[in-house]
């Protein structure tokens, strides 16, 4: 019998859902964000669903960690696990006032790790509490969800592509919310996405899959620059990591982040020294030079190796840089055009400097200095139900209906 | 309406208490039955839906009479009923409630039915994963999320057995004061030419079929507003 490890998620399913084959294991840290990335019908809802007990394969094992929810001999029904489920429909109770969604969930003993004074703010719930769920926009009814499924009390947050069902604009106000949650809430979470640009704002691990099998698992950083993965050979290759703030530069607004191998400076406010920021680096803003540039604007440049290679189209190539004299440090991405790697002589293994034009922080917006101790417990709200409204109404629709035909018909035969 | 004998509102006392204990009854079988016949994936269900829904097609007399073979003094449940004393359920008001029952349970499955069927599994599962136990989401989410196919599904059948005629007259026997409920007085009036109490009756209930129909068509649009 296969054992649990504390402190990984360990999942391994293999069957059939609705003649949909499905054969994915991985492991993750159960610390931290994961996400599960991959093209729309990869299976990945399906595997959502099956760590929820919303589905059942019988040749399936999902532990959390340590924790055995399914295996040969056990299965948890979805109300005994411990998960914050939120899906892409927000699915709220059409008939609850919003503090009554939320509440819905949550233990009755009133001393609960996530508190719900904790939660209206994280969600910025306060003003809907007495509205109905009907008269709430997308991205609301999406953080009622959120609040919802935190307020259970969580163990772990699954979130199956929250932002799916909604605009681009709802996703602008709603994607704060989203990156905030990793953030203050020591919980582990499962994030389903298909959008890498959302991805790499918040998740420390990543886990790809594709036609219902895992095709790579890891730390977020290591597969993005991968040269096996098409993730390094994208057009919007970027990596993500996080830097750890050592100082700030109060004359030219700067403030000093330390990767491994790389000391940056990134005009921004100031951060606490400690901290660690969220950044983002594209390849399209890293280009590479054979000697030292002696005067120039960019700030960042770093010696590197070049590890590896990778043809973009005809016209462009994206290099895998390691930063550090002797290439020791962090990977980063840098794309060049094949005119430019060919004139400077570029090849594996070839010393040279990375010049980085720009780096984004991500959720910088957020003062990091109010970052809630890691002492608080985690949770993490994920559900969302926006459809049941609809769904009542045509059942009322319906109901009618039948009301009417069965009506004549029994007034029919009473006569 | 003083041509009305004092039999008429015995009757109409009957007639009500006769229909509320069958709605009653209805709503109380009806509503498992009606969320079994949803949610269940067995072949059995289009069998049973089928049984149900005989009484709308089959004549009252011809359910009528198999329900007096059955609840007879000769009938299956006319032996079981002399185990605890009784004779028989025919002729008796225990045994209009089981006709009444029989014939608008149809009308009252069906569209509880259908709000559950419409309903669907999500806002069950996302209780689930809420930590609520399939008894506890039943009662907080399902049943008032079919509310609006509970209400007309309660109106039908109270209504229905108001109407209810030939049942009446074939298992009640139109005893008056235990059996003789408006429908069967409103026929005897007729039978013996009495045309102004007869209209008078007749008259007051299809005032109350056209407050039904009003009433439905009122809960089914409020629901709407509700949901919208």
């Amino acid at each position: 019998m296969r054992t649990a490890t504390p402190g990984r998620i360990e999942i391994a399913l293999s069957g059939s859902i609705a003649s949909f084959p499905l054969d994915t294991r991985f492991s993750v840290p159960a610390k931290g964000v994961a996400a599960i990335f991959g093209p729309p019908g990869c299976g990945k809802t399906a595997v959502a669903r099956c760590i929820a007990g919303l589905e059942r394969l019988p040749a399936g094992f999902c532990a959390i960690d340590g924790e055995v929810w399914q295996d040969k001999t056990t299965f948890r029904p979805p109300h005994l696990r411990p998960i914050g489920y939120v899906s892409q429909e927000a699915s709220l109770f059409p008939h609850l006032s919003v503090r009554r969604n939320l509440l819905y969930g949550a233990p009755k003993p009133k001393p609960t790790p996530i508190a719900f004074d904790e939660v209206l703010e994280l969600l910025d719930l306060a003003p809907l509490l007495d509205r109905s769920p009907s008269h709430l926009s997308g991205g609301e009814r999406q953080r009622v969800a959120m609040g919802r499924a935190l307020l259970s009390q969580p163990r772990l947050l699954v979130m199956d592509e929250p932002l799916g069902a909604l605009d681009s604009c709802a996703k602008r106000e709603i994607l704060p919310f989203v990156e905030r949650l990793p953030e203050k809430l020591a919980l582990p979470m499962i994030y389903i996405g298909r959008d890498m640009a959302e991805i790499e704002r918040f998740a420390d691990h990543l886990v790809m899959m594709e036609r219902g099998m895992v095709t790579a698992a890891g730390p977020l950083h290591v597969l993005q620059t991968d040269p096996a993965l098409p993730l390094a050979a994208s057009r919007e290759a970027a990596i993500s990591l996080d830097g750890v703030v050592s100082g700030y530069d109060g004359r030219y607004g700067l403030l000093i982040l330390r990767l491994k191998g790389a000391r940056l400076l990134v005009p921004a406010p100031p951060l606490a020294p400690g901290v660690h920021q969220r950044l983002r680096i594209a390849a399209c803003d890293v280009s590479v030079a054979r000697e030292a540039p002696r005067a120039g604007s960019i700030l960042n440049v770093f010696p590197a190796r070049i590890r590896a290679c990778l043809p973009l189209g005809a016209a462009e190539i994206t290099l895998v840089l390691a930063l550090g004299t002797g290439g020791s440090g962090t990977e980063i991405l840098a794309r060049i055009t094949r005119f430019s790697f060919d004139s400077l002589g570029l090849k594996d293994g070839v010393d040279v400097f990375a010049q980085l034009k720009h780096v984004s922080l991500l959720s910088a917006s957020e003062p990091p200095l109010q970052t809630i101790p890691a002492s608080t417990p985690t949770a993490d709200p994920g559900d969302r139900q926006a459809t049941p409204r609809r769904e009542t109404r045509s059942s009322a629709r319906e109901a009618s209906g039948i009301f009417l035909s069965l009506h004549s018909c029994g007034a029919t035969h009473v006569t | 309406m003083d041509g009305f004998s004092p039999e008429i509102w015995q009757s109409l006392g009957l007639t009500i208490e006769l229909a509320s204990v069958t709605t009653v009854i209805l709503l109380i079988v009806g509503t498992p039955l009606a969320w079994w016949l949803a949610r269940s994936k067995s072949l059995w269900t289009e069998a049973v839906a089928t049984m149900i829904a005989l009484p709308l097609v089959l004549p009252p007399t011809v359910l009528s009479f198999y329900l007096l073979a059955l609840l007879g003094p000769n009938g299956p449940v006319g032996l079981l009923a002399s185990l605890w004393g009784g004779r028989t359920l025919a002729f008796t008001f225990a045994g209009l409630v089981v006709g009444s029952v029989l014939s608008a349970l149809p009308l009252v499955v069906q569209p509880i039915r259908n709000t559950f069927a419409a309903m669907g599994d999500r806002p069950l599962e996302i209780a689930a994963t809420l930590r609520a136990s399939p008894l506890y989401a039943f009662f907080t989410v399902a049943l008032p999320l079919a509310r609006p196919g509970l209400l007309t599904a309660a109106v039908l059948g109270f209504a229905h057995t108001i109407g209810t005629f030939g049942v009446v007259l074939m298992i009640g026997g139109n005893i008056p004061g235990r059996t003789k409920v408006l429908s069967a007085f409103l026929f005897d009036f007729v039978q013996e030419s009495r045309w102004r109490e007869a209209s008078w009756l007749a008259g007051a209930m299809l005032m109350f079929a056209v407050a039904v129909v009003l009433a439905l068509t009122l809960i089914d649009k409020y629901s709407r507003r509700r949901s919208t």
